[in-house]
C-alpha cells in the first residue's frame, strides 16, 4: 500500500461493519436487527476493527459472521465457544464474539456453554433465541414451550424447555443479560455492556422467526402486551411495570409476586431493588424464574454482572508469575535438564 | 570370572528384569528408578511398563498386578525383552502373571511373606509354587522382604502400615547389588522427592540400603552380575520416555518457529503425561488448557491456530474419534493443527493401558467427506521428538492438520537419548501474512499453502468455514466445479510434503526375497528380529515409516524390488491393506493384538518361515 492508513485513526462507523455478502437470512427474519444492531454499535465501543473475530456454530444465526467485515469463523454445530475460547486464550488482545442460536448453544453445544460460563473466559456470547431449529426446517427446540406442535412433535412436544438465563447463572455466567430484536435500543445497550464487560457475557435475545415460529414473543414485544408481560430491569431502580407503572415486584420468601401499588397495600418501598452487581446469584435466579411465568412479567435487561479475575487473565498472570520465577525458558536448558550423563 | 566377598562375579551383555507385584506396591516407581540408574552408568536399555487400567484394584489379584519390564545391556538393544531373566515377584498374583515369560532357567526373586494362604488363593494357585516343586529349573531367591523391611524400620517413626510401603526399596536394593549398580542417583531422588516428608525419606533410605547389604552378606545369594556400559554414539544422554520427548518436541517447535505454543486437551490414557509435562512450561509461554471434553480439546486447538499458534491437541484413540468433525473443519478451513493420537488398545474404551496400532485407518480415513489429513509415526521413545517437531513443521509449512500417532508403549516406555543442542534441529521456514495487498484467503503459493492472516492483523479481515470455498476468494460457493477442484487441491497439498520429507533407507540389500516394513512404534523389534535373522544367515532387508500420508516418494519402488513383503503390525492388517490399494502390491500380514509390542522371535520366526528355512 501506498498510502498507509492507521486505522485507529480512523473515525469507524456502521458501514465499516458490513462486509461484501449479500445477507441471505428470510425477509422479516429477526437476525436483520440483530446484526443492524451490532454494526451500529461497534463503531462507537473505540476498539480496533482488526481485532474483532465474529465465530458461530451451524443454524441460521451461524450464518453471522459472513455478514460483518471483521475477521470471522463459522464453524461447526456447537462448537464456537470452545473455538472462540481457544482463540481469546492465543490472543487475549481481540475482542471475540459468538453468534448463536438456541439449537447450537442450549442443544449439541450445551457443554461449551456451561463451561465458558463456569472458566469466565473473555468471550461475548449473543444468543438468537427463536425457540425453534430454522436452518433444518422447523422442528422444535430446547427451549420450544411444551405441547409445541412441529415436524417432529406432530402430537405436541414432551421435552421441558431450558431456561437460558437460569442455565448461564447456575452455570456462573459473570455477565447476563436478556434482551429482544424489536427493540433496537435496548438490543444496543445490551450490547455494548456486554463488549465492556471483562468475563464471559452472556445476551440471550429473543428473535422472531418468520417462517416456522412467528409471532413466538409477540405477547412480549407488540405495544399492546408489552407494558403488561414485561419488566424492565435497571440497576438501583425498584422493579416497577405495567400500563400505567401501577404494579411491582416484591419477594415473599423465594418467590417474587406481583403487587399493585394503587391499592394502598404496598409502596415502592416494599418492592425488590433491582442490584445487577449483586455477589451472590440467588436473587438473579429467582428473577430468571420469572420468565413465561402466567402471572408474572418476563424481565429484561442485565440479570447479573460481576468482575472476577478472567480465565485469561489468569492464565497471562500465571504465565508471568513462573517466568518471573523460573526465568524465562531456554530450550538447551530444558532438553540438558534432570539426570544426565556424558558418553564420551 | 572374579570373586568378590567370596561371591562369584559374572559379566552379562545383556539382561531383562521384571519388577512385579500389587498397583499399589510401587511397582512402576521401582522400576523407573532401576532404569534410571541403569540408564546413568551408561547401558544401553528399553522400558515397558505394564500395567492395570484400575488405580488400585484388589490386593492380591492377578488383574491387579503392575508390572515393569526393563532391557538394558552393553550392546544396542531396541525392545524391552522378550521375556525377563530375573522376575522380582513380590506376591503369588505377580509370579503367576509373569512367570510364562520367564526365560528358562530364569531367576525369581519371591518376597515369601506375601504367600501366605489368602494371596495363594486369589492368585488361583492350589498350592504354594515355591515349595510345590512347580518352580524347578529356575533359580529361586526365597527372601521375607516384608519382614526384612519392618525389621530395617523398626526404630523409625512411620506407622506399621507406612513401613510396609517401603519393602520396593528393600527390593530395590537387591536388585542394585544383584547388578552392581550404585546407590547414589535413587537416594539423591528419594530426598528430592521427599523433602518434606522427612520420616518417609529416612524409611526409604534406610530400606534401599538394608536390601543392598542384604543381597552383600548373606548366604543366599551366590552370584552378582557386571553389565557394562554400551558404546553409544558420544553425547550428552538423558533417559527419555516417548510421552516426556513427545511435549519437549513441541516446545522445541515453539522456539524454532517462533510461535507461541497453545495445547487443548482433556485428560486419556495414556496420552495424558504430555499435558502434564506441557502444563509445567509455563515460563517458555506455552498455554495449556484443559478442555471440558475432547471436542472443546480440538475446537480450541482450531481457534489458537486461526489465532497464529503453534496450536496442538493431544488424545488417544477414543478422543480421536470425538475429535474427527473438528479434524475435518481443519482441513477445510486449512488452518494448522497438530494430532496427537497416543494409540492403546481399541475398539470402544477396549485395553486403555495396554499398546496397540489399530488406529492407522481412522487416522487416515476416519472424516466425512474428501478430508485428507497428514500422517506421521514415532517409532521409539526418543524419536517422538524429532516427530514432534516435523509434524509441526509440516503442519505450518503447509497450513494443514497433521496427526502424529504414538502408543502406549513407546509413550511410557524409556530409553537412553543422546540430547540434540537447538542447532542440530529442523529448520522452520513459512511467514504470517502482513501484506493487504491483493491479499486473498485461499490464494496459494508453490505448496498450495494459503496465507496465515491472523486477526488483530489490520486490513486482512476475511471469513473462514466450514462451508466450501472458492479457491483463492475463500467465499462461500456451491459451484459444482469448485468443489471437485477444492476436493483435489487438498488432496494434492498433502501430496507436495512427499517433497519435503526424506527418503527411505533400506536397511539391508536393496532388493532380494524378502523386506520388512513396519510402521510406528514397532521398529525396535523389527530391528532386532532382521538382526537376529541375519545372523542366522538369512537374508532380509527392512525399512520402517515415520511418514505415512504421504509416504516418502521412493516407497513404490524399494517395494517393486522384492519377492516378499511382510507386514508386521499389532493391528489386523492397516498398513498392510494401504500399501497393497496404493502400490497394487502383494503383503504378508503378520498380526498380533495381545496389547504388547511384539517380541523379537515372533517376528524372526516369521521371517524364516517366509524364507523357508532357506539361509543360503
Amino acid at each position: 500500500m501506498t498510502d498507509k492508513i492507521d486505522v485507529q485513526e480512523v473515525k469507524l462507523t456502521a458501514k465499516d461493519f458490513k462486509s461484501d455478502q449479500d445477507v441471505r437470512w428470510c425477509p422479516g427474519c429477526g437476525d436483520y436487527s440483530i446484526l443492524a444492531q451490532v454494526q451500529r454499535t461497534f463503531p462507537t465501543l473505540g476498539k480496533k476493527k482488526e481485532n474483532f473475530v465474529w465465530i458461530s456454530g451451524i443454524g441460521c444465526s451461524s450464518r453471522f459472521p459472513y455478514y460483518m467485515d471483521t475477521y470471522g469463523f463459522h464453524s461447526i454445530h456447537g462448537r464456537a465457544p470452545a473455538i472462540a475460547t481457544g482463540l481469546k486464550i492465543a490472543h487475549p488482545e481481540l475482542d471475540v464474539w459468538v453468534a448463536t442460536g438456541d439449537g447450537d448453544l442450549m442443544s449439541i453445544g450445551g457443554n461449551h456453554f456451561i463451561h465458558a460460563c463456569r472458566k469466565n473466559v473473555d468471550i461475548k456470547l449473543l444468543l438468537f433465541n427463536n425457540q425453534i431449529y430454522g436452518l433444518t426446517k422447523g422442528q422444535y427446540s430446547p427451549t420450544s414451550e411444551r405441547g409445541k406442535i412441529t415436524k417432529s412433535s406432530p402430537y405436541g412436544s414432551i421435552d421441558y424447555p431450558f431456561n437460558p438465563i437460569s442455565l448461564a447463572l447456575g452455570s456462573n455466567a459473570t455477565f447476563v443479560a436478556r434482551t429482544v430484536d424489536r427493540d433496537p435500543k435496548h438490543l444496543q445497550q445490551m450490547i455494548k455492556r456486554a463488549a465492556e464487560h471483562k468475563g464471559t457475557a452472556f445476551i440471550e435475545i429473543y428473535q422472531n422467526c418468520v417462517i416456522f415460529n412467528n409471532g413466538a414473543f409477540f405477547s412480549l414485544t407488540e405495544k399492546e402486551n408489552r407494558p403488561e408481560h414485561t419488566i424492565v430491569l435497571e440497576h438501583g431502580e425498584p422493579m416497577i411495570f405495567g400500563k400505567n407503572n401501577d404494579k411491582g415486584i416484591i419477594l415473599d420468601g423465594f418467590e417474587p409476586k406481583v403487587v399493585n401499588l394503587n391499592d394502598g397495600k404496598y409502596t415502592i418501598a416494599d418492592l425488590i431493588v433491582h442490584d445487577e452487581f449483586e455477589e451472590s446469584p440467588v436473587r438473579a435466579f429467582i428473577l430468571s424464574h420469572m420468565t413465561n411465568h402466567p402471572d408474572l412479567p418476563t424481565p429484561f435487561g442485565v440479570f447479573r454482572q460481576v468482575v472476577i479475575e478472567t480465565y485469561n487473565e489468569a492464565l497471562e498472570r500465571q504465565i508471568k508469575e513462573v517466568t518471573e520465577k523460573k526465568g524465562k525458558g531456554d530450550l538447551d536448558e530444558l532438553l540438558f535438564s534432570g539426570n544426565t550423563w556424558e558418553v564420551a | 570370572m572374579e570373586n568378590e566377598n567370596g561371591k562369584e562375579v559374572k559379566s552379562l551383555s545383556d539382561v531383562t528384569v521384571m519388577f512385579a507385584g500389587d498397583s499399589g506396591d510401587g511397582m512402576q516407581l521401582t522400576g523407573t528408578q532401576f532404569s534410571d540408574t541403569t540408564a546413568f552408568i551408561g547401558n544401553d536399555l528399553n522400558t515397558l511398563p505394564d500395567y492395570p487400567a484400575e488405580i488400585r484394584a484388589p490386593a492380591g489379584t492377578i488383574y491387579g498386578v503392575s508390572g515393569f519390564q526393563l532391557h538394558f545391556s552393553s550392546k544396542d538393544i531396541h525392545t524391552p525383552g522378550d521375556g525377563p531373566d530375573v522376575l522380582v515377584a513380590m506376591n503369588p498374583a505377580a509370579l503367576k502373571k509373569y512367570k510364562v515369560n520367564l526365560k528358562k532357567h530364569g531367576t525369581i526373586i519371591a518376597n515369601i511373606d506375601a504367600f501366605d494362604k489368602k494371596n495363594l488363593k486369589l492368585a488361583k494357585y492350589d498350592t504354594n509354587p515355591l515349595e510345590d516343586g512347580s518352580l524347578q529349573g529356575y533359580h529361586v531367591y526365597k527372601v521375607p522382604i516384608t519382614t526384612l523391611t519392618q525389621e530395617a524400620l523398626k526404630n523409625t517413626k512411620l506407622s506399621p502400615k507406612d513401613v510396609i510401603r517401603s519393602k520396593n526399596f528393600f527390593a530395590l536394593g537387591i536388585m542394585y547389588w544383584m547388578f552392581n549398580r550404585p546407590l547414589e542417583p535413587t537416594l539423591k531422588w528419594i530426598n528430592e522427592k521427599f523433602k518434606k516428608k522427612h520420616d518417609v525419606a529416612e524409611a526409604n533410605t534406610i530400606a534401599l540400603k538394608a536390601g543392598y547389604y542384604y543381597g552383600d552378606t548373606t548366604e543366599i545369594f551366590t552370584a552378582r552380575y557386571i553389565v557394562s556400559p554400551a558404546k553409544l554414539p558420544k553425547g550428552t544422554y538423558r533417559s527419555i520416555s516417548g510421552n516426556e520427548a513427545t511435549a519437549m518436541g513441541f516446545v522445541a517447535a515453539s522456539v524454532l518457529s517462533g510461535h507461541q505454543l497453545y495445547l487443548g486437551s482433556y485428560p486419556i490414557t495414556p496420552a495424558s503425561d504430555i499435558l502434564h509435562h506441557l502444563s509445567k512450561y509455563k515460563n517458555f509461554g506455552v498455554k495449556t488448557f484443559q478442555a471440558e471434553d475432547e471436542i472443546a480439546g480440538i475446537c480450541s486447538t482450531i481457534g489458537a491456530a486461526f489465532g497464529g499458534s503453534l496450536a496442538i491437541t493431544t488424545t488417544s484413540g477414543p478422543g480421536l474419534a470425538l475429535k474427527t468433525e473438528a479434524a475435518g473443519l481443519a482441513v477445510i478451513t486449512e488452518l494448522p493443527i497438530v494430532i496427537v493420537d497416543v494409540q492403546r488398545g481399541g475398539p470402544s474404551t477396549g485395553l486403555p493401558t495396554k499398546t496397540e496400532q489399530a488406529d492407522l485407518l481412522q487416522a487416515m480415513y476416519g472424516r466425512n467427506g474428501e478430508s485428507p489429513i497428514a500422517v506421521l509415526a514415532a517409532s521409539t521413545p526418543s524419536n517422538c521428538f524429532f516427530m514432534a517437531i516435523e509434524a509441526s513443521r509440516i503442519a505450518l509449512k503447509f497450513m494443514l492438520p497433521v496427526i502424529l500417532m504414538t502408543d502406549g508403549y513407546i509413550a511410557n516406555g524409556t530409553e537412553p537419548w543422546r540430547i540434540p543442542h537447538e542447532s542440530e534441529l529442523p529448520k522452520f521456514d513459512h511467514e504470517l501474512e502482513t501484506n493487504p495487498e491483493g491479499f486473498q484467503p485461499y490464494k496459494r503459493d508453490e505448496n498450495l499453502s494459503r496465507p496465515w492472516a491472523v486477526p488483530g492483523t489490520p486490513g486482512l479481515e476475511h471469513r473462514i468455514g466450514g462451508l466450501e470455498k472458492e479457491n483463492i476468494t475463500g467465499n462461500v460457493s456451491y459451484e459444482p466445479d469448485n468443489h471437485d477442484l477444492m476436493c483435489r487441491l487438498r488432496e494434492e497439498k498433502i501430496q507436495k510434503i512427499s517433497n519435503d520429507i526424506p527418503e527411505l533407507v533400506v536397511d539391508g540389500d536393496e532388493d532380494g526375497k524378502l523386506i520388512v516394513i513396519g510402521w510406528g512404534g514397532t521398529e525396535g523389534s523389527i530391528i532386532d528380529a532382521v538382526k537376529k535373522a541375519r545372523e542366522e544367515g538369512f537374508n532380509v532387508s527392512r525399512i520402517h515409516l515415520k511418514y505415512i500420508n504421504p509416504f516418502p516418494k521412493n516407497l513404490g519402488d524399494i517395494l517393486s524390488k522384492f519377492d516378499n513383503i511382510l507386514v508386521p503390525e499389532i493391528n489386523l492388517g492397516q498398513l498392510s491393506k494401504i500399501l497393497r490399494s496404493t502400490y497394487l502390491v502383494n503383503t504378508i500380514q503378520f498380526n498380533k493384538m495381545r496389547g504388547l509390542p511384539f517380541k523379537t522371535y515372533e517376528i524372526k520366526d516369521k521371517i524364516e518361515e517366509i524364507l523357508g528355512g532357506s539361509n543360503d
